[in-house]
């Protein structure tokens, strides 16, 4: 556990190296499209996803850094979907920031910076690793959803999530250092042992994780600490929702798995009882003020706090009756829900960008009025986003949600029953705001006539988006299999 | 294969519909949609050839395994409870096509589309015996009928999309939570079949039922939960209504034989009261309300509740009589009630009217079209020689055997399913001419005329000659009354063995 194992964090080394590159060559390119800095970017993306895809396919746990980075199957399979998400975010969003004067270098290379912070977290070990993604990542989110500094929204929108933002990174900073206080380490391995001896301090350990958990609550963005999702996600301009509500989520599950998990596994008790209060008060604060909703960017934020109520559930189903034999069960579940949300997430917001174009921002729900009319395809693709989004089957959210349930009932305790019904009534009320997204799609007359002007990369990767929501639908059992073997995997050490 | 055939040529015709169609090659997509919908009959014509109808076993029984990870299996296969459904479903789609010929003329490859889809996913929900594959297909369903009310519907067609979609979705969410607890009660598997062997207490299987029944209940519909079918057959175009009345509300009663029966045996037999109550309420009761009907639509649509309240009420006095009973007046009221809402389909595409008050003396002007749906109205109310009298009377008959007071009640069904059938066909099509519209109408053409035919024939064969259908389903009927009749509650634990506590999942094992 001592030694550097360069190897093992190679791809985060490339990334690193790579954005400064990216950073410098920009400063040549004169392109006003930019495109050498662009393919330079997706390019690394694309080595980088790939050696994640391999070492998570060698399955192999490796310490780096002298214990301060695990690169475990789990952290291999997350950045790696991380990685794809970040390219096709930036597939969709070329257009809609050329034609908004937003394609400089720094786009591309706080872009990277912030896959460069997902990566660091998903693969931490160390409470203050963890620390230095979160701010790695966020610092560049917040500068990235202030790319627009002359638009007043996008500047409040930064404004709102860089303060709130701080606010959630002292609550998890300084539940860590309760947790260093009653542990006297800040290993998570280290934790973990020093918890389930014992000898620590209970109200101590209790106190920082209610902490800790604040903090994770506020990035996944589940109510009560959701404040900032919808305003964020309105007033940033869509290229840099779509950076905000993808990649991230995933990294936040990431942590959430090494804090609360293999950290602080012996506390479940605990964590778990605010999860699931969190969980239960995200459903329906997301599912109720999402149906209030005519601009589409903030029903989809809104939809988005009921989406990781959902996954939360999973999270809180892991131990039960101080039995873990459902652990890997439960996390992977809510791992694979984390996944198909990215993906799914991607293509609805995707779908504002390749409808907005100059000087318009298709992002009102009325936009998409008779876009069946307009491009059937495209009608059909966003419906099967909805139709994932409400977990109907034959899209990929459906066995989002169902793993999520089954893990729930293979408690086979009482309360967790009770939430496994409690959770499908309030899908059941999601299911009327996504459903009036294809109402308005199929059945309303189309208001803006205009041809869509996305151009053919942004129009073959959305329909590729839409036929992996539907393929993984109709054969979900492979990526299933990846998210339960990286995490029984990843438990096993 | 050739169930899997049944499915998905139905599914990737409709797709490359989709796909291809563009509404300036209207005609090309019409011809397309009906070789499509023909080929689809065909491939299901098999079946009925090659059932034996000597046992209860599943007949081509298809399995793969689906999703390793919940073993979830490609299980698919029919017994003589559902052999029947899979042409029938088939049959109705190219009635539908045939139907929709000129009527519809905008975004026709979606319509015709949607209903292959449809026909597609309804033939998976009669024949998957894997619960996960049954959920899948009986959610998927949803999405065609939701377009199809919504965007060829009428003018509150919004309202009535939405009121069907949550309704059914609020009911199948709670069997999917039923369905996953079986899932872990049975050791990990959605083998439907392993489920009918499963032991279960008597609290279980009452939280089961009960759960099987909001789903059932919603899609049949029963009384009370009926009250979207009125709003959706409404709204709905020609198509969707034949489709919604003919075979979706057949996928909910195939629900209660597939599922809550053999599942839950002794909830069933200890809840039958309540079901009995309910399908008596839905016959008598809703059988008033559609005389009052000023809509031609809405009285069919009410009279559609009321006979399927028969078909809950033979499934739940247990006698064989009953439960075939049941089974032949779904496929009659398959028959009957799409042929109802395709004469009404006719002359609204005639007057844009569904006002009963809009008509009168259609006779006059229509002789040929009104000698039809006068056929349909009389097997409507269960004339003799008539599909809907077989089915109806055989309920009647299981019902006196079970108590006469119950068989009384169901008697006076007749009573008023005559009343209201043939008031509206006397105030539609008897009497003088009453306006200018009726005046100018033209009488059908010879694709109506196909149609109707087809229709007829099949209502007047089933009338006459029910052999083939109650043939099929002797053996299944006999045996699924047979296993409900057998408790499924767990035998006591014997006290000495501690290891026994583990005995209801044993069973199972094997």
């Amino acid at each position: 556990m001592n030694n550097m194992n360069w190897l093992a964090v190679y791809p985060e080394i490339i990334l690193l190296a790579m954005t400064c590159v990216v950073a410098m060559v920009d400063l040549w390119v004169t392109d006003p499209q930019r495109r050498p800095t662009y393919w330079l970017t997706q390019l690394t993306l694309v080595v980088v996803g790939a050696m994640h895809l391999g070492y998570f396919q060698e399955g192999a746990t490796v310490y780096a850094m002298q214990g301060m980075v695990v690169a475990d199957p789990m952290g291999h399979l997350l950045a790696f979907f991380a990685c794809i998400a970040t390219i096709v975010t930036l597939v969709y969003a070329r257009p809609y920031v050329a034609s908004r004067e937003m394609l400089k270098g720094e786009l591309f290379t706080l872009t990277l910076f912030s896959m460069l912070g997902v990566s660091v977290m998903v693969s931490a070990n160390n409470f203050l690793v963890v620390y230095l993604g979160l701010e790695l990542m966020s610092l560049s989110l917040y500068a990235l959803v202030a790319l627009r500094r002359d638009n007043a929204n996008a500047t409040e929108a930064a404004m709102k999530y860089f303060v709130l933002g701080a606010l959630a990174s002292g609550f998890l900073l300084y539940g860590l250092s309760m947790m260093y206080g009653a542990t006297g380490s800040l290993s998570i391995p280290r934790v973990f042992e020093v918890i389930s001896l014992g000898e620590a301090n209970k109200s101590v350990l209790v106190f920082g994780v209610v902490f800790v958990v604040a903090g994770l609550a506020f990035k996944l963005g589940a109510a009560p600490f959701h404040m900032w999702v919808p305003d964020v996600y309105h007033g940033a301009p869509t290229a840099t929702t779509l950076l905000i509500g993808a990649a991230p989520k995933l990294a936040a599950f990431a942590i959430t798995i090494r804090l609360l998990v293999e950290g602080m596994i012996g506390l479940a008790v605990d964590w778990q009882q605010m999860l699931i209060v969190l969980a239960i008060a995200s459903l329906l604060v997301g599912n109720l003020a999402a149906i209030a909703q005519t601009n589409l960017k903030r029903m989809l934020a809104y939809s988005t706090i009921a989406q990781m109520g959902f996954m939360l559930l999973g999270l809180a189903s892991g131990v039960v009756n101080d039995n873990t034999l459902s652990a890997a069960n439960a996390y992977s579940s809510a791992m694979f829900y984390a996944v198909i949300y990215v993906m799914t997430t991607l293509g609805s917001f995707g779908m504002i960008l390749l409808l907005s174009r100059q000087g318009h921002e298709a992002e009102e729900i009325k936009d998409m009025a008779g876009l069946a009319k307009r491009s059937p395809w495209y009608a059909a693709v966003m419906t099967i986003f909805m139709l994932s989004l409400a977990g109907i089957p034959p899209t990929a959210g459906f066995y989002a949600k169902l793993s999520v349930l089954q893990a729930l009932i293979s408690t086979n305790n009482p309360l967790y029953l009770g939430l496994a019904i409690a959770a499908v009534l309030v899908s059941l009320i999601g299911a009327y705001y996504y459903l009036r997204v294809i109402k308005v799609m199929f059945f309303d007359e189309p208001t803006d006539s205009s041809p869509l002007g996305a151009p053919a990369d942004v129009r073959v990767v959305m329909s590729l988006n839409g036929v992996a929501v539907l393929v993984f639908g109709l054969l979900p059992g492979g990526l299933m299999a990846w998210c339960a073997q990286a995490i029984v995997k990843t438990l096993a050490t | 294969m050739l169930l899997s055939l049944s499915i998905f040529l139905p599914i990737v015709c409709g797709l490359v519909l989709l796909a291809l169609g563009r509404d300036d090659q209207v005609k090309a997509v019409r011809w397309l949609a009906l070789i499509a919908a023909l080929a689809s009959f065909a491939v299901t014509l098999p079946l009925i050839g090659g059932f034996d109808s000597s046992t209860a076993a599943m007949q081509f029984v298809e399995n793969q395994p689906w999703i390793e990870r919940f073993n979830v299996r490609y299980h698919l296969g029919v017994d003589g409870i559902s052999m029947w459904f899979v042409p029938l479903t088939a049959f109705i789609t190219v009635i539908v096509v045939i139907a929709a010929w000129e009527v519809i003329e905008k975004r026709v490859n979606q319509y015709m589309g949607a209903f292959l889809l449809l026909s597609g996913l309804m033939i998976g929900v009669f024949s998957a015996l894997d619960g996960l594959l049954f959920y899948v297909f009986f959610e998927a369903t949803l999405i065609p009928m939701y377009i199809i009310i919504g965007v060829w519907g009428g003018p509150r067609r919004v309202y009535a999309a939405f009121k069907f979609f949550l309704y059914t979705l609020a009911g199948s969410l709670l069997m999917l939570i039923a369905l996953l607890y079986l899932y872990f009660q049975s050791g990990g598997s959605f083998d439907i079949q392993a489920w009918h062997q499963l032991p279960l207490p008597l609290s279980t299987q009452t939280l089961l039922f009960f759960a099987f029944l909001a789903a059932f209940s919603v899609k049949v519909p029963m009384w009370p939960v009926h009250t979207w079918l009125p709003d959706a057959h409404v709204e709905a175009p020609t198509g969707g209504s034949v489709v919604l009345a003919a075979i979706m509300l057949k996928l909910g009663a195939y629900g209660f034989l597939r599922f809550s029966l053999p599942i839950a045996p002794d909830a069933a037999h200890h809840w039958s009261w309540l079901i009995i109550a309910m399908s008596l309420i839905g016959v008598v009761y809703i059988g008033l309300v559609a005389l009052v009907q000023q809509d031609m639509k809405k009285l069919v649509a009410y009279s559609s509740i009321a006979h399927m309240g028969f078909v809950t009420l033979g499934f739940f006095i247990f006698n064989e009589l009953g439960m075939s009973g049941g089974l032949v007046q779904m496929i009659s009221h398959g028959f009957v009630s799409g042929a109802m809402f395709l004469s009404i389909g006719v002359l609204y595409d005639r007057v844009h009217s569904r006002e009963i008050a809009a008509y009168g003396g259609v006779v006059n002007t229509m002789p040929k079209f009104a000698a039809f749906a006068l056929f349909f109205t009389m097997a409507n109310c269960g004339l003799p020689a008539t599909a809907g009298f077989v089915g109806e009377w055989m309920v009647i008959l299981g019902s006196a055997k079970y108590s006469f007071w119950l068989g009384a009640i169901a008697a006076t069904a007749l009573i008023s399913g005559a009343a209201y059938s043939l008031w509206m066909y006397k105030r539609v099509y008897f009497g003088p001419v009453t306006n200018e519209n009726v005046k100018t109408l033209k009488d059908i053409n010879a694709r109506e005329f196909l149609m109707l035919a087809m229709l007829a024939i099949a209502v007047l064969f089933m009338g006459v000659y029910p052999k083939p259908f109650t043939d099929v389903m002797d053996k299944s009927v006999s045996h699924l009354l047979k296993h409900t009749g057998t408790s499924k509650l767990p035998v006591p634990v014997q006290p000495a063995a501690p290891a026994m506590s583990e005995s209801p999942a044993q069973p199972t094992a094997n």
